[in-house]
Parts: C-alpha cells; sequence; structure tokens
C-alpha cells in the first residue's frame, strides 16, 4: 500500500447520494482512499448526474448533466466516482462523445473546451484491485468470522453499448475475503433493489425488497454488503420482513479492514442497527 | 395537477403507425425487430411482476403496430433502467433503451401516462436539479407529495429518515447558478421546468 507524499491525485465526483443521504458512504470511502494512498480533489462546482430521472423523459438533458461534470474534470488527472449510477451516466455521455462527432460539437459550443478523449472514469472498486493483495497477518484475520453476502445491485451491470466497460463483480468477495470474512453464494446479488419506484410505487418495491433480504437470511448471512449507496437506502427503509439484516457499504467494513475502524457518526445513520453484531463478532468495543 | 403537458414535439399526432415505429428505430438505435420472444427479458426484469405486457410483450405491440397501446401501458412508466433485460437479451436487443425512447414519445405525443406518479416523481427530480443544480431529496419528496395529494403514506419512513438524518433540509447546490438555466434551454425545456 503506498503511502505519503507520492500520493496519487484524483478527481472525485461524489453525487448527489453520498454528499447528502449516504454521508457515512462518503466518509468512509474517503478515509480507505486515503489509506491507500490517494489524494482526492472533489470536483469542483459538480452536478447532478441526471440520476434515472433526466434520462427517463428526455435524453438531451441527461447527456448535458454529464457533460458539465466531464468538462469540468481537470486534464491529465483521472475521475473518480463511487456511484455506480452517476458511474454509468457519466460513462454513457463520454462514450456517445467518442461516437458521435455532432456530440463532440455541442460540448465544445456549450463549454467552451475541447472533449478529452482520454479522461480516465474510475470506479471506486478500481482502486481497490491490487492493493489487497499483499495482506499482511493484520488485515487477514481483520473480518474473522463475518458471514456476508455481497450485493452488487443492477448498476455495475453495463447494458450493450459498455460491454467492453470494466466488469467489477467478484471484487467484494475477493477483498473482504482477503480480510478474513466469509462470503457466502446467495439468490440476488445484481437483482435490482427497485431505486426511484420506491418513492412512487412502494407496493412494487417492497416484495422485491423482501426478496432480496430473504435471499441472504436463507444462506445465513449476517449481513449484505453493498456497492450502491441508492440500493443501501432502499434495503433499509422498505424491508417489511419480521427479522431484518445489518446492511454496511462496502466502504465501511474496509475502514474496519484497514484497522481505522467504524466511526460513531457513521453507525448512528443506520436504520438497521449494526452495532450488536459488530460486538458480537468483536470488530467494536 | 398537470402532469401531461407535451415537452417537445417531433412527432406530428397524426403520425401514422409505420413513423412511429421508425422514430423509434432511429431513436432507440436498437434492432428490436430482431425479437423472436423468448421472454429472457421478462424472466430478469424485477418488475414484471407489476406489468401487463412484460418487455417481450411491449415490443409484440410495437412490431405489430400498435405503438399507441405501448404507449399507454404501465408497463413503459414502471421500467426502471435497470439494464437487466439488455444484458440478458440473447438478440441484443437494448430493451432499457428502447423503454427510455417509449417514455420519451409518450411525453411527446402527449399520451397520457398510465402511472402520473412516476411521471411527477421524475418532473420533480429534474426541477430540482434545475433550482440547485443538485438534487434535493426532502424538497422533491414533499412536492411529490404535494403533487400527488398524498400527505400520509410513508410518514413513518419519512420520519425514520429524517431522525437518521438522512434527509438534509437544505439543499446542496452548485454555485454557479446560471449554467443550468442555460442547459433547460439547450434542450428546450419551459422556462418554468416541468409543469409547475
Amino acid at each position: 500500500m503506498a503511502m505519503g507524499a507520492d500520493a496519487i491525485e484524483l478527481s472525485y465526483f461524489p453525487g448527489c447520494s453520498l454528499a447528502t443521504s449516504a454521508r457515512e458512504n462518503n466518509r468512509s470511502l474517503l478515509k480507505v482512499c486515503k489509506k491507500l494512498g490517494y489524494r482526492i480533489v472533489e470536483l469542483e462546482d459538480w452536478n447532478c448526474c441526471g440520476s434515472s430521472s433526466a434520462h427517463s423523459i428526455q435524453s438531451d438533458l441527461a447527456f448535458h448533466f454529464a457533460c458539465r461534470n466531464l468538462a469540468l474534470a481537470p486534464a491529465g488527472r483521472p475521475l473518480l466516482v463511487a456511484c455506480p449510477s452517476c458511474m454509468l451516466r457519466l460513462q454513457q455521455a463520454q462514450l456517445h462523445l467518442k461516437e458521435d462527432p455532432q456530440a463532440c460539437e455541442t460540448y465544445e459550443r456549450m463549454w467552451g473546451r475541447p472533449v478529452d478523449p482520454n479522461l480516465d472514469i474510475l470506479h471506486f472498486f478500481e482502486l481497490l484491485e491490487g492493493a489487497f493483495r499483499a495482506a499482511g497477518p493484520e488485515l487477514k484475520t481483520a473480518l474473522k468470522g463475518l458471514r456476508f453476502v455481497p450485493y452488487y445491485g443492477c448498476m455495475l451491470i453495463r447494458p450493450p453499448a459498455l460491454r467492453h466497460a470494466k466488469d467489477y463483480h467478484g471484487l467484494m468477495e475477493k477483498i473482504l475475503s482477503a480480510c478474513g470474512a466469509q462470503p457466502l453464494v446467495w439468490s440476488h446479488p445484481s437483482r435490482c433493489c427497485g431505486t426511484f419506484l420506491s418513492v412512487a410505487k412502494p407496493a412494487v418495491v417492497t416484495p422485491m425488497v423482501n426478496q432480496i433480504i430473504q435471499g441472504a437470511i436463507d444462506v445465513e448471512a449476517d449481513c449484505i454488503v453493498t456497492a450502491c449507496a441508492m440500493c443501501y437506502l432502499n434495503l433499509e427503509i422498505r424491508c417489511s420482513l419480521k427479522h431484518q439484516l445489518p446492511i454496511f457499504h462496502f466502504s465501511e467494513l474496509l475502514s474496519i479492514a484497514l484497522g481505522m475502524g467504524i466511526k460513531k457518526s457513521w453507525l448512528t445513520r443506520h436504520l438497521v442497527d449494526p452495532v450488536p453484531l459488530l460486538k458480537a463478532k468483536g470488530f467494536m468495543h | 395537477m398537470e402532469t401531461t403537458a407535451p415537452i417537445r414535439i417531433t412527432a406530428k399526432p397524426s403520425s401514422t403507425h409505420w413513423d412511429l415505429i421508425r422514430t423509434i428505430l432511429a431513436q432507440s438505435r436498437t434492432e428490436f425487430r430482431r425479437c423472436f420472444h423468448c421472454q429472457s427479458c421478462g424472466g430478469g426484469c424485477p418488475v414484471s411482476h407489476a406489468m401487463t405486457y412484460r418487455p417481450n410483450g411491449i415490443i409484440r405491440l410495437i412490431q405489430l403496430g400498435l405503438v399507441r397501446e405501448a404507449l399507454q401501458s404501465s408497463d413503459i412508466w414502471l421500467c426502471i433502467g435497470c439494464n437487466t433485460c439488455s444484458m440478458v437479451c440473447p438478440q441484443a436487443i437494448d430493451i432499457a433503451a428502447l423503454m427510455d425512447v417509449m417514455r420519451h414519445m409518450a411525453i411527446e405525443e402527449g399520451v397520457s401516462p398510465a402511472e402520473p406518479g412516476i411521471l411527477a416523481f421524475h418532473r420533480e427530480v429534474v426541477n430540482s436539479i434545475h433550482r440547485y443544480g443538485r438534487t434535493h431529496k426532502l424538497e422533491i419528496m414533499l412536492r411529490y407529495k404535494i403533487r400527488m395529494l398524498d400527505m400520509f403514506s410513508d410518514f413513518d419512513v419519512g420520519l425514520k429518515m429524517l431522525a437518521k438524518r438522512k434527509l438534509d433540509l437544505r439543499p446542496s447546490k452548485i454555485s454557479d447558478r446560471k449554467v443550468m438555466k442555460r442547459i433547460f434551454e439547450a434542450c428546450r425545456v419551459p422556462p418554468n421546468g416541468y409543469g409547475r
């Protein structure tokens, strides 16, 4: 793990969820990045990527929202994204720019700068590959005894146009098992959580979420680990099962694994209290 | 309550089925005529349990020239855009992209949406971005509830989220306030946003 003065600089796009409702995700993630030797510079004045709503009602809006963020990214510095949904929007806009010269013209007219074809959009997961390979003895037992199911959600699935983009499935299992935790094979690792339908159609989303959580209960998992802040929220607010499982952001468990613990201010933001589990496993005193 | 105003007219109301099919092909850039109805999409779709036709059914309607029926269905609004169908399709049809085009067309053609609540939600999200450059969840929820005249459902969920500080009282804003106006003008969205 690199650390210190030779830190690698990255621009960072947090997105609306991590900046507000999932602040615990953002804080743990920034801590982990710092520990891994990255210097994170938040993209100045970033705007919403358009989420699911912009492309649902007008593709131009979705394109411009994403493009403004791409235009704000300083050259020569990769753009780090943590939210899988934002990642997909930004990648799709970048692909559109690569394929359509007319889109490039529009971009240049709107933002007064040429398209940077070399802008590297990185998902948080990409920083972790390799970082845990040389795991020391402390790291190997950091999460010992934790039985978890990895939940990627649907946004890390790639639509046909992005079929050559990186596939991150399997990474949570690889890294957390290197830290001593036990990944379980289960039924719903990339099932959609229902996203925005949670607001307009809770009756449709509740059975979807219950199915996911029941899937985790069926394999006797202690907890669900999520890659996406939106999924995290839906799993917490829409489960109507009697028995609920604690949900963790992947970055929170990484913080424990790296010896930085889990902060009280993150835990108090969990709707399903994870403290009894953390205490029982000895990750917290 | 105003949820069905046309946003941008690209296809004339008098368009024939063939015009509409050609528009769908051009805008979705996916060859949905290849569909042989294996129903893999519906099998993978997380919301198919709530749909009338399911994804391949929407394609079948279009193939049969029943575009209006497809535009009037709940299915095009229930689609979350999770891309699962597009991933599993053995004919490599980007069904999620097709669903996007169906929604745009329903709005443009002034078709009364079968799921006005879902469209109202999307509009509140886009309006929030118009105002702040970012989404303000609490305000989106409140405006949506007022628009739908539904103030009491999910009251408990809202309170829990507030107690856990999941809903910020103040919006997170961008500092360049003019830029959103520019984007919305470039997209020819009416100056007062989407149906306020």
